[in-house]
């Protein structure tokens, strides 16, 4: 048996010294949004770890002690409780538990993220055309998502994914945006139906720029904020929302390692091996409530309005 | 008034058979199905799998099954469940008074601790104890549900040993306890996952009660109020706080289904017989019926609870009835 892996873990801490710095240096400049932003501890915090987290899925490679669906000896280590060298111990299966933690952010953080951005898409284009053009085509686009709002998305994400027997990573994702829209349509046509009304949009029109010019050029922009925001908070909740379908056996498949089927493998060792399952919790409470507070602060800077005091 | 309600109950009736529709036809086109018999029992041969299939009628076109399912639920009939073999109405009458049970708990735990920590936050804000709250809502408000669930079973079950480890009764001593002891029995068990699903939802409520209720208060009546000398105290309760529970009506319209469906994990955690146990077993054993049947359940009652909270909210605030949408 070998010592503590010394490299790897320089490589975290490493890792982690300079999330804390580039957010230090950050902070220095800008104006006063930037400095309402980051002037939030809380919003701050947020941002290294995020930085942090995101850095070390990147190099989840260079960085895992041992490979992450490495069985490492499966009489002797199963379940080892977390020591020098197994730092967060090992799951039943004898895997080390870090390694999988860092590779699972890569899925966990990857699927929020991208599916996010699938759902934001779409959001904002059915937003933006359903409010513009209002007439006929609002109202198909707006009973469109009083429907998808009314079936239950867990229901309907469920049903799909069990339904599939297996379902790619890019079939998760594709699933979770393309059920994840709807408010976010709504969001941006209540946004979109209130520039369209202002002064500086009725005198675009007046001086005769075509529709396309003034949805590109004057809507769009300044129907950002709310899209950003909800966007930032909306990531939060597509991770929570894949780890409870991974927990219950509908999201990522073994043996690629995901935070919520890390928890759903662990359950069952939860006296005997409690770390198994509350690790990978931990990443996911901290890296959702690093998402919110980053959220949160993003919506008091871009919205002076709504600033919480 | 009256035209606005039925208008609405038709839209909410017209958006309840496309979801049903949409469901129906997503199931039985999705790959994999029932008759598969997991885990340790052997696989049934192939005649038996088609006289199952012709027997429940899955050989006919999708068309056919479709009109068949229409006309028996006119008929107010649900079905049988492939895999238990009996009328998933039985099932259903079963499952949801566990479910009520737990919801209204959850629901009285994650509105009135949430609206208080919100009204609190707000006159004392900028407080250290605003500060320290904020922080708190915002833990409980990122954590997953199913994950606390898991550490307060290992927290008060296993190590403390003061709450039982799931259930929905004692699987021993309840068929033998008086009524009193079975009222007892029901209560522990129902703590843990009253408390999982209630402190979760308390932190989302008390996020949205505090800004909601700083919304309120900078408002120009608030203004005008307090330089004629009402007290800080009467701002709060009376003028802000009124104002305030207004978007209570819309949040508990949206709760009352969030609530069934986000029990699906909680549920199963806990081992609690409910509906959401109820779908995802059947979800997990290709139970069409099941599916359909808890799926059809779920969306009438956000239709439900999005119209009454509209509904409610014109009773309760003139404006709204004043810019009602198309």
């Amino acid at each position: 048996m070998s010592s503590a892996p010394i490299a790897p873990l320089a490589g975290i801490v490493a890792v982690a010294a300079l999330s804390v710095a580039t957010v230090g240096v950050f902070r220095r400049g800008g104006g006063p949004a930037r400095a309402r932003f980051l002037g939030h501890r809380g919003v701050s915090a947020g941002l290294c770890w995020l930085l942090f987290v995101g850095a070390v899925a990147l190099l989840a490679p260079l960085l895992a002690p041992y490979r992450p669906s490495r069985q490492l000896d499966i009489v002797a280590l199963a379940d080892h409780a977390p020591s020098w060298q197994y730092l967060l111990g090992t799951d039943l299966l004898s895997r080390d538990l870090l390694s999988r933690l860092l590779y699972g952010a890569r899925v966990s953080l990857g699927i929020g993220a991208l599916a996010m951005a699938v759902a934001a898409t779409i959001g904002a284009f059915v937003g933006v055309v359903s409010g513009y053009f209002q007439r006929s085509v609002d109202s198909v686009l707006m009973r469109i998502v009083d429907l998808g709002l009314s079936i239950p998305r867990t229901f309907v994400i469920l049903v799909i994914v069990a339904l599939a027997e297996r379902v790619s990573l890019g079939g998760l994702v594709l699933v979770l945006g393309l059920t994840g829209w709807f408010g976010t349509s709504r969001l941006v046509r209540a946004e979109v139906l209130a520039i369209r009304s202002s002064g500086f949009v009725t005198s675009a029109r007046a001086l005769g720029a075509t529709p396309w010019r003034i949805v590109w050029r004057d809507i769009v922009p300044n129907a950002t904020a709310p899209l950003i925001v909800s966007a930032a908070l909306g990531v939060g909740n597509v991770i929570l929302l894949e780890a409870a379908l991974s927990f219950l056996g509908a999201g990522v498949q073994a043996p690629q390692a995901s935070w919520g089927n890390m928890i759903a493998d662990g359950r069952d060792q939860l006296v005997t091996a409690p770390w198994t399952t509350l690790f990978p919790g931990l990443a996911i409470l901290l890296a959702v409530m690093a998402l919110n507070a980053v959220g949160d602060g993003l919506r008091d800077a871009l919205d002076p309005r709504g600033a919480t005091p | 008034m009256g035209m606005r309600v039925m208008r609405r109950a038709l839209a909410g009736m017209l958006t309840v058979l496309a979801a049903l529709t949409l469901i129906f036809v997503a199931i039985h086109l999705a790959p994999g199905t029932p008759f598969m018999p997991r885990g340790d029992r052997p696989p049934f041969d192939a005649a038996t799998v088609a006289r199952l299939r012709a027997q429940f009628g899955l050989d006919q076109p999708l068309v056919t099954q479709y009109g068949h399912y229409m006309s028996a639920l006119a008929h107010g009939q649900l079905g049988e469940s492939f895999a238990q073999r009996r009328p998933v109405a039985a099932l259903l009458a079963e499952a949801i008074p566990n479910t009520l049970l737990l919801a209204s708990a959850a629901l009285a735990i994650e509105f009135l601790l949430g609206l208080a920590i919100g009204v609190f936050q707000a006159a004392h804000r900028g407080s250290r104890w605003d500060t320290a709250l904020t922080n708190l809502t915002l833990l409980f408000y990122s954590l997953p549900t199913f994950w606390f669930g898991l550490v307060l079973l290992l927290c008060f079950g296993q190590w403390l040993h003061w709450l039982p480890v799931g259930g929905i009764v004692d699987p021993i001593t309840y068929a033998s306890s008086d009524w009193f002891a079975r009222v007892g029995d029901r209560a522990v068990h129902l703590v843990l996952p009253a408390l999982t699903l209630g402190l979760v939802g308390a932190a989302g409520t008390a996020r949205f009660q505090r800004s909601a209720m700083l919304d309120a208060l900078a408002q120009d009546f608030v203004r005008v109020a307090r330089a004629n000398g009402v007290s800080e105290r009467r701002l709060i309760w009376d003028h802000a706080l009124r104002n305030a529970l207004l978007p209570y009506i819309t949040l508990l319209g949206l709760a009352l289904p969030f609530l069934l469906t986000g029990a699906v994990v909680v549920e199963t955690v806990f081992a609690w017989p409910g509906m959401g146990k109820l779908a995802a077993d059947a979800i997990a054993t290709r139970d069409y019926p099941v599916v359909t049947a808890t799926t059809l359940l779920a969306t009438v009652l956000v239709v439900i609870g999005s119209a009454c909270a509209d509904v409610g909210y014109a009773a309760a605030d003139p404006r709204a009835r004043a810019t009602a949408s198309p």
